[in-house]
């Protein structure tokens, strides 16, 4: 660990805790009311923070300006980063480096969406036409969100022989952490999900296909929801009300589909290797894996493309039920319950750090003993087409 | 959706985008055009106005054959696009042109998806509409 630097920590979360705010919140509001919680976690004020990160999800002209004057707050840093469901690793990338450069002593993240109630169909909706020229090439064929990743994971099965049922074996380990956590049961009561209780391999594949080769149990929830997190310099972090999460390393990725080129291998390919050696560790080494569950297929192909085990293997690797918190020989994985069965309003990357966090200060309701080191990987846009990645490592005190 | 009607025609490709109106205006003709630089030989698609391969290179259009090979494949079962909720199940499909090129379209006239269709060869079939025509793929 010669090389890692503990200058900037994770001091304050707040994961807003409604799913379905029934369209009476803007996303603002949700931003607002956990920035407020997330500093009084750290027992911060407004005042303290010099630093805003913003992806420009609660709208207004302009992403930075809008939120600083909304939050009433006066940045000295103001980075307006958006690459989906991964900007809140992007942020947390930056707030490091701003804090390390002397630009900043607190910066603040937040997320605020009401999916759910906007009733977005993210998941088999059309998409527009759009101006873009990759987008205006494809529009026509119909390929919704789920088959953008089904592609993937039908040519990961051909390439590797990876079954549905090694695939099933991650929506089966978050819905087991789901069950632990009290937000998350409420969470697939208020989003009504049938029969909620622990799944077994076999009812992820029994219950209906969306894309071949992707079952509904496979596929992330939409819900409302956001969150808020506060980093700090190490002065400030060590006169904070709670133990610091150390930002350990960081990466940053995109990929986009080139002629000839993988499909299964994903943007983490580049940034896990950057944000490991950063930190010095090893993947082996990592006790929570905050992987993007979007869809089975996502943690699955992000899990080989950081290392935990060699590419194509990834399907043998996590049968057997290894990802559960309570089972040792691998990292527990999403122990919130993920997106596939707690929180996803669209870009869920924020509770990635959030719940990273709780593990390392010992808060998770699916909490892992002694958990010292933990890998949030966020995944934005599309892993079957084009997606940018943000790994973020984190270390306890 | 109850409430969304079913449509008759699929989404149609913005024409006077500048970067592919060019790929679309050849569809007129039945062509599948791409692009390869004169220089470095790189091709290039989806059609820009720069060689990704180099600084300096001159692309020059070329027209695929129309052949490939099926890369990988889904099954839409479940859509609430008004046209495509009708459609359904499809198959969509990346498309390795045998000139180079990726392309994402639809496999047309499949009787049994769940056959493994990786691999397979295909061919382009045109479906007409006013303006363009898009390109669709059959097994050979
Ligand atoms: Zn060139």
């Amino acid at each position: 660990m010669g090389t890692q630097v503990r200058d900037a920590a994770i001091v304050g979360i707040h994961e807003f805790p409604s799913r379905d705010v029934k369209g009476r919140l803007s996303p603002l509001h949700i931003k607002a009311q956990s920035a407020a919680r997330a500093l009084d976690d750290a027992g911060l004020k407004w005042s303290d923070v010099d630093a805003i990160y913003d992806a420009g999800e609660g709208g207004g002209m302009l992403a930075g300006l809008t939120i600083a004057e909304y939050f009433g707050i006066r940045p000295n840093v103001i980075d307006t980063t958006a690459v989906g469901g991964s900007s809140y690793e992007f942020h947390a990338a930056h707030a490091k480096r701003d804090i390390a450069a002397g630009k900043a002593k607190v910066a603040l993240l937040t997320y605020g969406s009401r999916a759910h109630s906007a009733a977005q169909r993210i998941g088999v909706g059309g998409r527009a036409a759009g101006r873009h020229p990759a987008d205006n090439l494809d529009v026509f064929a119909g390929s919704t969100l789920v088959s953008n990743y089904a592609l993937v994971a039908h040519r990961h099965m051909h390439q590797y022989g990876t079954t549905s049922a090694q695939l099933a074996e991650i929506p089966v380990a978050t819905r087991y952490h789901a069950m632990r956590n009290p937000e998350a049961v409420q969470a697939m009561k208020d989003l009504e999900f049938l029969d909620i209780r622990e799944t077994t391999v076999e009812d992820v594949l029994k219950s209906r296909m969306i894309a071949d080769p992707l079952h509904l149990l496979e596929c992330c929830m939409i819900s409302d929801g956001g969150g808020a997190v506060v980093i700090a310099s190490a002065d400030v972090a060590r006169n904070c009300r709670k133990k610091p999460v150390w930002i350990l390393g960081s990466g940053e990725a995109t990929k986009y589909p080139e002629n000839g080129g993988d499909i299964t291998i994903s943007a983490a390919a580049q940034s896990g290797p950057s944000a490991f050696g950063e930190a010095g560790i090893q993947p082996s080494e990592i006790d929570i894996a905050m992987i993007y569950d979007s869809f089975s297929i996502t943690v699955l192909t992000i899990l080989e493309d950081l290392g935990f085990c060699p590419k194509g293997e990834g399907g043998r690797w996590v049968e057997g039920g290894i990802l559960r918190f309570d089972h040792k020989g691998g990292p527990a994985l999403n122990t919130d319950g993920g997106g596939l069965s707690s929180n996803h309003p669209g870009m869920r990357g924020i509770f990635l750090l959030i719940e990273a966090a709780r593990q390392l200060r010992g808060e998770s309701h699916s909490q892992v003993p002694g958990a010292q080191l933990a890998v949030a990987h966020g995944n934005g846009g599309m892993l079957g087409s084009r997606h940018a990645a943000g790994t973020i490592i984190l270390g306890r005190d | 959706m109850a409430d969304i009607k079913p449509v008759a025609t699929r989404p149609l490709p913005d024409l006077t985008e500048e970067d592919t109106r060019s790929f679309w205006a050849a569809t007129n003709t039945q062509r599948f055009v791409y692009q390869q630089c004169g220089s470095c030989g790189m091709v290039v698609f989806y059609p820009r106005q720069h060689c990704t391969g180099c600084t300096t290179g001159r692309l020059e259009e070329r027209t695929s054959v129309g052949k490939g090979t099926i890369y990988t494949y889904s099954v839409v079962r479940q859509s609430y696009h008004p046209f495509f909720r009708t459609q359904v199940p499809y198959v969509v499909a990346w498309i390795d042109l045998d000139e180079g090129p990726r392309f994402l379209s639809n496999v047309i006239g499949v009787t049994s998806p769940d056959l493994s269709l990786i691999g397979k060869r295909v061919e382009i079939t045109w479906e007409g509409h006013e303006g363009v025509s898009i390109p669709l793929f059959k097994l050979i």
